[in-house]
């Protein structure tokens, strides 16, 4: 009770616990814990031999957070950015720090123009979007979907109902959108 | 090579891509032989984390055999059973040197506030990662370690990090002999942090979510004690309760930006991204925590700003402690606690699924599907 001095007392004692938990107090001395304290200065432990990294090689124009000095020595080639939301991700790289919110949200605003148009794009191949595989749903079939669900009072379940819209809204919106255009078109 | 490729918010397929080449003379090439999707890939395949890009392979928990390796490479050859840390570390900068190699300054072009994370949008670098047969491995002489003869390849894979996240998160909370503490959340994480509370002494250890089968695992896997806080109308009277109104000494956040348990605050982080993370566990944890304590801050987060409680942690003078785990750093002790038998990591891996599957196997560990814990990838199934 902390309105008074004592501390409140064990339930179980050192012995108890050590006796039904394996491995009980194992690192009670800080000194056998690895990650204390949080810095230890010791360039030998890495296994790294260079003072600093070679150079990978830019094979365009790598976009970088403006709080670096330079491009890193080393950096992920994964996806170079293409189209419009290329060009808003480059736009937010080169003009807002971190620290701007304006540098987060045009990001997450590109996320969302990337899947628009890798949608649009794959149309146009033989391997268009699928979003029943895509999105794994069948697995509600065979992974207990229901039984997993109901009756286990989740609380996810209170919003779980909007993952549907926000993956479906936008294809539902194309059609209606594409539809209404059609009708336009052919009253003229 | 087969690859799981990102799609946009909850859509990911299996493609067929080229096998990565050598890009750095301290690269290896690594093929891959088990791999895992973590909770912290629910928040990229939500759609959650900024300038994650379509065409992007997830994954940062994989163990393999190297298939090539570059020039300047002298501590792996072609042949050798790696397993290799999330973190992309050099091993040569101001951080790295002082441990901190979830903080490397040369590996992530994209961000100064973050490391190098394999397959972990481009706001942690831009690499590809492992759910895939093949996986670049840059600074191969400083990240993987030649996985032990004795430890199990599962055990290897959850050491790469959901067993390391775990054990690091518990020493973060500084914990001393007896001291009572609390674990938000029953994932992989929070089940590791439980089970590793008791390695620095705890007196209690108390885990907490909604998922009754998860806290079922954090009684017998943990030897725990469980609330379930959708049972509790509020779980922060209940923390105080349990510990005679003093709060509990360190509190454990291992479920991060998509906290559940208040509907606002979830669905404008997690549906809506208004916030870099949903803070519902953490502010409980802050308030659950006794004044003068500790939060140990496991659960990831955007970089955006979110609605933190922080004048409670202020005028209860805590101390807020947090980081992506230093990985490899916790393994020469994890491996003393596994082979000593104090933890056997793949007791909570709960799926094991093809590649080809894997779209499947999002759906069902984001959904919470099938009392799923701990999904494996396996590409060559
Ligand atoms: N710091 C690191 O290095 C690091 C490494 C790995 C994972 N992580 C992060 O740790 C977190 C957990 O990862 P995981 O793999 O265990 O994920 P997970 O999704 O399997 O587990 C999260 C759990 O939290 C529960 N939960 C949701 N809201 C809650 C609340 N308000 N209170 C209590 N529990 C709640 C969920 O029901 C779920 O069981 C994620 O945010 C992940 O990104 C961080
Ligand atoms: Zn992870
Ligand atoms: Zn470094």
């Amino acid at each position: 009770m902390p309105y008074t001095a004592n501390q409140p007392p064990r339930a179980e004692s050192n012995d108890e616990l050590r006796a039904r938990i394996p491995g009980w107090g194992a690192d009670l001395d800080p000194k056998d814990r690895p990650s204390v304290p949080r810095e230890r200065f010791d360039p030998g432990a890495t296994g790294a031999h260079w003072e600093f990294p070679d150079r990978q090689e830019e094979k365009w124009p790598r976009e970088r957070s403006i709080e670096h000095k330079f491009l890193t020595p080393v950096f992920g080639t994964s996806s170079p950015p293409k189209g419009l939301s290329g060009v808003l991700r480059k736009f937010a790289y080169a003009t807002y720090s971190e620290g701007r919110a304006a540098h987060w949200l045009i990001l997450l605003g590109a996320d969302r123009v990337d899947a628009i148009e890798s949608h649009l794009k794959s149309f146009l191949t033989t391997r268009p979007d699928n979003p029943i595989t895509e999105t794994g749903v069948l697995s509600e079939f065979h992974r207990n979907g229901f039984s997993s669900r109901f009756g286990r009072k989740r609380v996810d379940l209170h919003h779980q109902w909007i993952d549907p819209i926000l993956v479906a809204g936008p294809w539902i919106a194309a059609v209606c959108a594409i539809v209404w255009g059609a009708r336009a078109l052919a009253k003229r | 090579m087969r690859a799981m490729v990102y799609r946009g918010p909850y859509k990911v397929r299996v493609e067929e891509k080229d096998i990565p080449p050598i890009e750095h003379p301290n690269d290896a090439i690594v093929r891959v032989t088990l791999a895992a999707i973590c909770g912290s890939d629910l928040h990229l395949y939500h759609g959650m984390m900024p300038d994650t890009r379509v065409g992007m392979t997830f994954g940062h928990e994989f163990i393999g055999v190297v298939e090539q390796v570059g020039s300047s490479v002298q501590n792996l050859k072609v042949g050798d059973r790696v397993m290799v840390p999330f973190n992309i570390y050099c091993g040569s900068c101001y951080f790295c040197v002082r441990g901190l190699y979830s903080n490397c300054h040369n590996v992530n072009p994209n961000a100064t506030a973050v490391g190098g994370i394999y397959g972990y949008s481009h706001t942690c670098g831009g690499y590809d990662g492992g759910q895939s047969e093949y996986v670049r491995v840059p600074f191969a002489d400083v990240g993987p370690s030649i996985i032990p003869d004795w430890l199990d390849d599962e055990d290897a894979l959850m050491c790469t990090d959901a067993l390391s996240t775990g054990y690091f998160g518990a020493q973060l909370g500084d914990i001393s002999e007896g001291d009572t503490v609390a674990v938000f959340g029953a994932g992989p994480v929070g089940l590791f942090a439980a089970k590793s509370a008791w390695l620095m002494g705890a007196g209690r250890v108390i885990v907490i979510d909604q998922l009754e089968y998860r806290l079922e695992k954090a009684r017998s896997f943990a030897q725990a004690e469980t609330r379930n806080f959708a049972e509790y109308d509020d779980i922060v009277v209940e923390m105080k309760k349990t510990t005679d109104y003093l709060g509990a000494d360190v509190v454990i956040d291992a479920v991060g930006a998509e906290a559940d348990g208040n509907f606002t605050q979830h669905v404008t982080a997690a549906k809506f991204k208004l916030q870099g993370g949903s803070p519902i566990a953490l502010n409980w944890a802050i308030d659950s925590v006794r004044k003068g304590g500790t939060v140990s801050v496991m659960g990831a987060y955007g970089p955006m700003f979110s609605a933190v409680k922080f004048g409670d942690a202020m005028n209860k003078g805590l101390t807020l402690r947090m980081n992506q785990a230093p990985v490899k750093r916790q393994w020469p002790r994890l491996f003393e606690h596994i082979q000593n038998g104090y933890l056997k990591p793949n007791d909570i891996v709960t799926h094991r699924i093809p590649l080809e599957h894997i779209a499947e196997g999002y759906h069902m560990f984001s959904a919470k599907l099938d009392n799923c814990i701990k999904p494996v990838i396996v590409p060559n199934a």
